[in-house]
């Protein structure tokens, strides 16, 4: 940070209007952080399990998943994996939104349609681990 | 203001100073601001796919056959090839923020954020030569014969 962002009140300056703020952007920034590290082993892990080992994405299939989600283990990987992500990417993209966005509307609007994707694919992706069936009829 | 990178790069080349600072610009250019662009690029990227990926697997729940099918599609050569692309994009994102975390938190961070950045892009070769073999292998050996 340059210095000039440091300069001090002069001693005994008049005291600032009670201030109207919230620490939302540091615990976001917090937050990017914390999921980051997180979602760098949840996801590597994920693509490398997925996409490398093994055969790849070639080997994939209902059966496939089925097996996994018989493991508590891979459940919950794939629960944290779903719930960081969607909220780290959430996240980074309302900070783009508020970058690039002129009009205070286009802003409003960008961010109803993120929020409310966010929602629906927390909401979508948390249901299907939960209510996971592997004994489904094939058609 | 941004909640990315760019403040501590803005530091990390000030500090640098030196040609830079004498044409008035600290940042501009410098490849801190790039690694910064492809972070934005590479998130954005991912997280549409994530959006996409969380409804095609969301059809385990419809039934095997619809999963079955879409899944297909991932193997069929040309999504293979964006595969790859995709684990280069998370990759870079990866890495790259583990480099962003290094320069907050790291005292030496800001300074040897240039040096850590040609770090990532080896680590990121290093992993995406064997990686790209493996998630192709299949689809040219079968387009190809062999």
């Amino acid at each position: 940070m340059s210095t000039e962002s440091m300069a001090l009140d002069k001693p005994r300056s008049p005291r600032r209007p009670a201030a109207r703020r919230s620490n939302f952007e540091l615990h976001s920034w917090v937050f990017m952080r914390i999921s980051g590290v997180l979602l760098v082993i949840l996801v590597l892990g994920h693509l490398f399990i997925m996409n490398i080992l093994d055969g790849g994405v070639h080997r994939i299939n209902f059966a496939f998943v089925a097996g996994r989600w018989s493991s508590p283990f891979w459940q919950f990987w794939d629960l944290s994996m779903l719930w960081l992500a969607q909220l780290h990417g959430t996240n980074g993209v309302r900070t783009i939104i508020n970058d690039y966005a002129r009009k205070d509307t286009t802003r409003f609007w960008l961010k109803i349609v993120l929020y409310t994707s966010m929602v629906l694919i927390v909401a979508v992706g948390t249901f299907v681990i939960f209510t996971f069936d592997p004994n489904i009829p094939a058609d | 203001m941004s909640t990315t990178a760019s403040p501590a790069d803005r530091a990390g080349a000030a500090r640098r100073a030196g040609s830079s600072r004498r044409s008035g610009t600290f940042y501009k250019g410098d490849p801190g601001m790039w690694s910064w662009v492809a972070h934005r690029i590479t998130g954005v990227l991912t997280f549409f796919f994530l959006f996409a990926h969380v409804l095609d697997t969301a059809l385990v729940r419809v039934s095997p056959n619809a999963y079955d099918a879409v899944i297909e599609t991932y193997k069929s050569p040309l999504v293979n090839l964006m595969e790859v692309g995709l684990v280069g994009a998370v990759l870079y994102h990866a890495l790259n923020g583990i480099r962003v975390m290094l320069v907050d938190f790291w005292e030496k961070g800001a300074r040897l954020q240039r040096p850590m950045l040609w770090v990532i892009l080896g680590i990121w070769l290093l992993v995406m030569v064997p990686g790209t073999y493996f998630m192709l292998e299949r689809t040219v050996t079968e387009m190809f014969g062999g």
